[in-house]
């Protein structure tokens, strides 16, 4: 599904009517990259390393904050092969693979600031890393020993949802809440292509228009929703869509950090400011499966899959760093054994996660005592205390 | 003491609870300036503002959703579904997401919500305005069901479930706003929202209902009296958690059930309450529990609706098949 992309040229969102300022536009956009069927986004970075700017998102990068974001998509790169690995070794029931999004989830994450809140989907293990949450609480619901497991509000990072586009109505509602405790505190909802065709997406637009609700809507259009691709989801560039909302839709280069690092900054200031919505589409690619119950051969070409080789989020940002000679070898090394400690920790946490009580399925459903899970809890108990007895069960 | 109807025992109710919580919220379709389709929510946009009491976009499914990060952020919304068969555009939201939240979160989270839904037929209207869609809700844990009968219940229990920490869906009988009753505001204790309540006494057989069904049965136990038989009428208040301890209690006393509800027997609260009771008063009863509810029919045009809805004959007639045993 490459061949649509050549019909995408327009970049220049419609900004909502009534607004004060003029909202960020794609003005200016270059193709610079020179491979084929590119479609027009922002792009800060180019797949060769070169650093170009932008004149609405300009971008002041010192070296340690390049080398920054170098380390941190490289290290959630060795966490989400971890996880793939503790699925192989079945250690884990799923693991959903974010390869190849490291830059939109590391350049979205790393724009929010700490009171503001994200809403992931279920493959935001680089937003995570960024909002603080440790990597081994990620890894429970894949191993089947809860269905999310952290406390939102410690990282304001929401729970991993596997509704498609349920939480864009989440995040809408926190931005509401935001609005009503008069803070500047900004909202993200993450979600995908395949979940841009949800009901709750196209609600969530709609309350965020009509409340002028600070939240940006990130959109990582990896091309695949399982099998089916982008063409099956919208015949017009996703980004186009917010225009008929009534706020701004612009699409970055979601394989270049810089840019998503820019584009996401301007689009939370644009919510903070009292400006209200906008959607960002952040143009990648699934290099993986969907997740590893998937065979991507079935619908998808080897060639499709090396074309976006070329343009891998993290080899780019380390042709700059070379460019610009703000890395060299030590620190490229520092890294990867960094990522290698990491990757240990995770998997003896992983490890270590221990099974639920069976009794533990009662826990939490509710705040104060229901006479109905009492009654079925008991039951249990004596069910089980029944097979102790009879010493059938350690 | 006031004089109130069920509708304006809720809007006294939703009243204090904003008067007393800055944290309350009330979201909905045409709760603002209208006040409601019917009128629960009147005056109280004018008296709390726009941000408080929120008109929201015709979409079930995002005030659900909307409200469950407006609670995850700290407040308490109390969503309105304008009438029963629309709450299914938000069916998603509150099975997989409000009721599952908590327990996801391992606690960590609390998830008050209330979600008010008139219910019932027997106004006239046209589809999908007169079902009684509780047993689906039951069904999910994570959930608590009410449904309150009369003005004095409506009053206590919206503000006893915009208190609870848990999500509560809070059913209307729409054919009961306008009755009225003395409803006390200075009651010390009232009677927790998870709790049923014996609303008349009797010794020969136990009525059970809730919602719009318990005025019928009050009628149909009056009815019976004439007959000479000793009804006792058992107001639900609560279908999840169930107060089976109080049912129990008085089918010991009068060793005969019948269940009544508008919502179709077939898979429905009678069941569930059959199956408990007989579990529980097995050599206590002197029949077998009975059903009275609407027929395993898509709920009617309002022509014919009587004939699907329970009535005082319908009950009474389980009534008979109960004594002939």
């Amino acid at each position: 599904m490459t061949g649509r992309r050549a019909v995408e040229k327009s970049t220049t969102p419609t900004p909502a009517s009534g607004s004060t300022k003029r909202a960020p536009q794609g003005r200016g956009t270059r193709r610079t990259s020179g491979l084929k069927d590119e479609p027009e986004f922002i792009q800060l970075l180019t797949p060769t390393g070169e650093r170009i700017d932008h004149p609405d998102y300009p971008l002041a990068l010192s070296a340690d904050q390049a080398r920054s974001l170098y380390r941190d998509m490289v290290l959630v790169r060795r966490v989400d092969a971890e996880g793939t690995a503790l699925q192989r070794q079945g250690e884990l029931g799923l693991w959903a693979s974010l390869l190849g999004q490291e830059a939109a989830q590391i350049g979205s994450g790393r724009a929010m600031r700490a009171d503001d809140f994200a809403f992931p989907t279920y493959r935001e293990h680089g937003v995570a890393w960024c909002r603080g949450v440790p990597p081994v609480n990620l890894l429970g619901m894949f191993r089947g020993v809860n269905h999310g497991g952290w406390d939102p509000n410690e990282n304001n990072f929401n729970l991993y949802t596997i509704v498609l586009g349920a939480q864009a109505l989440h995040a809408v509602g926190y931005a509401m809440g935001v609005q009503r405790d008069g803070g500047d505190s900004a909202v993200v909802a993450y979600f995908g292509d395949g979940a841009s065709s949800e009901g709750d997406v196209l609600e969530a637009f709609v309350f965020a228009a009509s409340y002028n609700a600070p939240v940006v809507f990130f959109c990582q259009n990896n091309q695949w929703a399982i099998s089916e691709p982008v063409s099956r989801q919208f015949r017009v560039p996703l980004y186009k869509r917010a225009a008929g909302f009534g706020f701004p839709g612009v699409r970055v280069d979601g394989n270049d950090v810089l840019a998503c690092l820019a584009v996401t900054r301007a689009a939370l200031e644009h919510a903070r400011s009292g400006q209200g919505p906008m959607l960002i589409e952040a143009y990648t690619y699934r290099m993986g499966a969907h997740t590893t119950s998937d065979d991507p051969t079935r619908y998808r070409s080897d060639d499709e899959v090396e074309s976006w080789r070329a343009k891998d989020p993290i080899a780019r940002l380390r042709a700059y760093l070379d460019r610009e000679g703000q890395a060299d070898e030590v620190f490229y090394k520092a890294v990867d054994d960094e990522a290698d400690e990491l990757a240990a920790e995770i998997r003896a946490g992983c490890l270590a996660l221990p099974d639920p009580e069976p009794l533990s399925i009662f826990e939490h459903s509710y705040a104060s005592p229901h006479a109905q899970v009492d009654e079925e809890r008991a039951f249990l108990a004596d069910y089980l205390a029944g097979f102790e007895a009879e010493g059938h069960r350690a | 003491m006031t004089q109130l109807t069920l509708a304006k025992a809720i809007n006294a109710g939703l009243r204090k609870s904003m008067e007393s919580d800055p944290k309350v919220l009330l979201m909905g379709e045409d709760i603002g300036k209208l006040g409601g389709v019917f009128r629960v929510t009147d005056g109280l946009q004018k008296d709390f503002g726009e941000d408080r009491v929120i008109d929201t976009p015709l979409a079930e499914s995002g005030i659900i959703g909307t409200a469950l990060g407006l609670a995850l952020r700290g407040f308490r919304p109390v969503c309105e579904i304008q009438f029963d068969g629309f709450v299914f555009p938000a069916f998603d939201q509150i099975t997989t997401q409000v009721a599952k939240f908590r327990a996801r979160s391992l606690g960590t989270v609390r998830m008050p919500l209330v979600i008010r839904i008139p219910s019932g037929g027997g106004i006239g209207a046209v589809e999908h305005h007169s079902e009684s869609p509780e047993a689906l809700f039951a069904h999910t844990a994570g959930l608590r069901v009410v449904s309150c009968s009369n003005p004095v219940d409506g009053y206590w229990m919206i503000q006893q479930a915009i208190r609870s920490d848990d999500p509560v869906i809070f059913f209307e009988p729409k054919r009961r706003y306008w009755e009225k009753a003395e409803v006390d505001a200075d009651l010390e204790t009232p009677l927790p929202f998870d709790r049923a309540a014996v609303v008349r006494p009797g010794t020969d057989l136990t009525l059970v209902a809730h919602g719009p069904m318990v005025r019928t049965c009050l009628d149909a136990a009056k009815a019976a009296e004439a007959e000479g038989r000793s009804i006792e009428v058992v107001d639900l208040r609560t279908i999840s958690p169930l107060d089976v301890d109080t049912v129990a209690a008085s089918v010991e006393r009068t060793g005969r059930l019948v269940v009544v509800h508008e919502a179709p027997v077939f898979f429905g609260l009678g069941a569930e309450l059959a199956a408990k009771i007989t579990e529980r008063c097995f050599y206590r009863l002197e029949s077998p529990v009975l059903r009275v509810g609407g027929f395993y029919a898509p709920y009617p045009p309002s022509r014919v609706e009587e004939i699907y809805l329970p009535d005082l004959d319908r009950v009474l007639d389980a009534v008979d098949r109960a004594f002939a045993f």
